[in-house]
């Protein structure tokens, strides 16, 4: 067992854990905070998308004892008072349909917009496409996510 | 997963040692491919010794004309490294067509190498580069360190600490990606420097990463693209599966060949 300490959504937390506990475990079952998914658990799939110190990575393939002193952003701490622009975006443009991938979708394309952001970069739709390639969604074939992520952009 | 012991080493001999010590210990670097190798009791290791806080291990920094890039540097580092885009702008290109930006944002340059997938990126451009690998007791030249599939030339209890790649006159790199896995179907990186004309091909080789002699000599002797699609590649000893036969794995090569001539 190890003690692991984070920031989690801006709060403080400390549990005693396996050291074996996934990120993605560590999130839903010892914090209870299950709106990071967890769909294929194999790192292809991306419903399991959190940010750790500012950058998306899969929180089914990183170990919670590794992450002591880290900073970790979930879909639950992103909306601030109102929805955040990317959230509102996907409500918007009818970027989800059974929401299952929504919240990795939703924490990949802020960091995405994010990093373009930073370096200054165009985030065409074509980069879009390409940054989403590690999220799979089942229904909404994927345009009006697309969609959404422009919108988002150009309101953040 | 099996239960584990995970250790975070402060230092490359306390990395070393606490490797010594355990029943089985790995080390972890990203976790990118060891987890999921974990989660299917593949790899049940006892002990799980963590080098990436370790001083120095990430980061590139510049030896006149050689770039060093430790271990456990990301592959959004490396593709974001200012002294990699100058020295080395195909290698930079390499890391950023590495799986998806989560994957980028986690997975080292070290942890690729000595998985040593033979559909990883890495290993070509390591080879086709002449690169040198670092280790906690020694340098092995990428000639050397590639032994097969998922087969280096590490010892249990070695680390790589971090790999001097020299700058090439010329260099590109072309990768047809296979769409679900995101890894290589095949990629050919093809280099001239002061090492001479070298090209690595990974995704295709039944043993792994190997170097192409026919492009070799064929760009040695005229670098273009018209080179590079006149030599014959044939599908001895290329992989086949439920992706692509070796007949079409062959022909990959040759069109990435052109490719990567075309991108240098
Ligand atoms: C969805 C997905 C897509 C991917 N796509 C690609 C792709 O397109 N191309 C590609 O090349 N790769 C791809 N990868 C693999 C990725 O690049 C991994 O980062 C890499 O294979 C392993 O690096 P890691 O740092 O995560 O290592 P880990 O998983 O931590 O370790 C891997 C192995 O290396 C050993 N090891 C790690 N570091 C060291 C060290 N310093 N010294 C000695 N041994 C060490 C470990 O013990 C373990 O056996 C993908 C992975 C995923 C999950
Ligand atoms: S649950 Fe983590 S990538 Fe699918
Ligand atoms: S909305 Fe159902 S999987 Fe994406």
């Amino acid at each position: 067992m190890t003690n692991v300490s984070m920031t989690v959504n801006g709060k403080a937390v400390s549990r005693e854990v396996p050291d074996e506990t996934l990120l993605s475990e560590f999130l839903r079952e010892h914090l209870r905070l299950t709106g990071t998914h967890v769909g294929c658990d194999t790192s292809q799939c991306g419903a399991c998308v959190v940010h750790v110190n500012g950058k998306a990575v899969k929180s089914c393939s990183t170990l919670a004892a590794s992450l002591d002193g880290s900073q970790v952003t979930t879909i639950e701490g992103l909306a601030n008072g109102g929805l955040h622009p990317m959230q509102q975006a996907f409500t918007e443009n009818h970027g989800l349909q059974c929401g299952f991938c929504t919240p990795g979708m939703i924490m990949t394309s802020v960091d995405m917009v994010n990093r373009y952001k930073a370096d200054g970069k165009e985030l065409t739709a074509q980069a879009i496409r390409g940054e989403l390639a590690g999220n799979i969604c089942r229904c909404t074939g994927y345009h009006n996510i697309v969609k959404a992520v422009e919108d988002a952009a150009a309101k953040m | 997963m099996y239960p584990t012991k995970y250790h975070k080493a402060a230092s490359i001999d306390d990395a070393v040692a606490a490797l010594g010590a355990g029943e089985e210990a790995l080390v972890l670097a990203g976790g990118q491919t060891l987890l999921a190798t974990m989660k299917q009791h593949l790899a049940s290791p006892s002990d799980l010794v963590d080098i990436r806080a370790i001083d120095g291990m990430s980061g590139v920094s510049t030896d006149g004309d050689m770039l060093v890039i430790g271990a456990a540097t990301t592959h959004a580092e490396v593709a974001g490294s200012a002294d990699v885009q100058r020295l080395c702008p195909a290698l930079a290109g390499l890391a950023r067509g590495i799986g998806d930006p989560a994957v980028r944002h986690v997975g080292t340059i070290g942890g690729s190498i000595a998985n040593n997938d033979p559909a990883a990126d890495y290993p070509a451009g390591l080879l086709a580069l002449g690169a040198t690998v670092v280790t906690s007791k020694r340098q092995i030249g990428a000639d050397d360190f590639f032994q097969g599939l998922f087969t280096t030339a590490l010892d249990d209890d070695e680390v790589i600490t971090s790999v001097r790649i020299p700058a090439a006159s010329r260099a590109g790199y072309a990768k047809f990606r296979q769409p679900a896995s995101l890894f290589a179907l095949v990629g050919v990186f093809a280099a001239q420097g002061a090492g001479g004309t070298r090209v690595a091909v990974t995704g295709a080789g039944e043993d792994g990463v190997f170097r192409h002699v026919g492009l070799e000599a064929a760009l040695g002797a005229d670098w273009s693209a018209a080179a590079a699609g006149g030599v014959g590649v044939a599908s001895e000893g290329l992989l086949a599966d439920i992706h692509a036969s070796a007949e079409y794995r062959a022909n990959l090569i040759g069109v990435m060949a052109k490719r990567a001539v075309e991108a240098s």
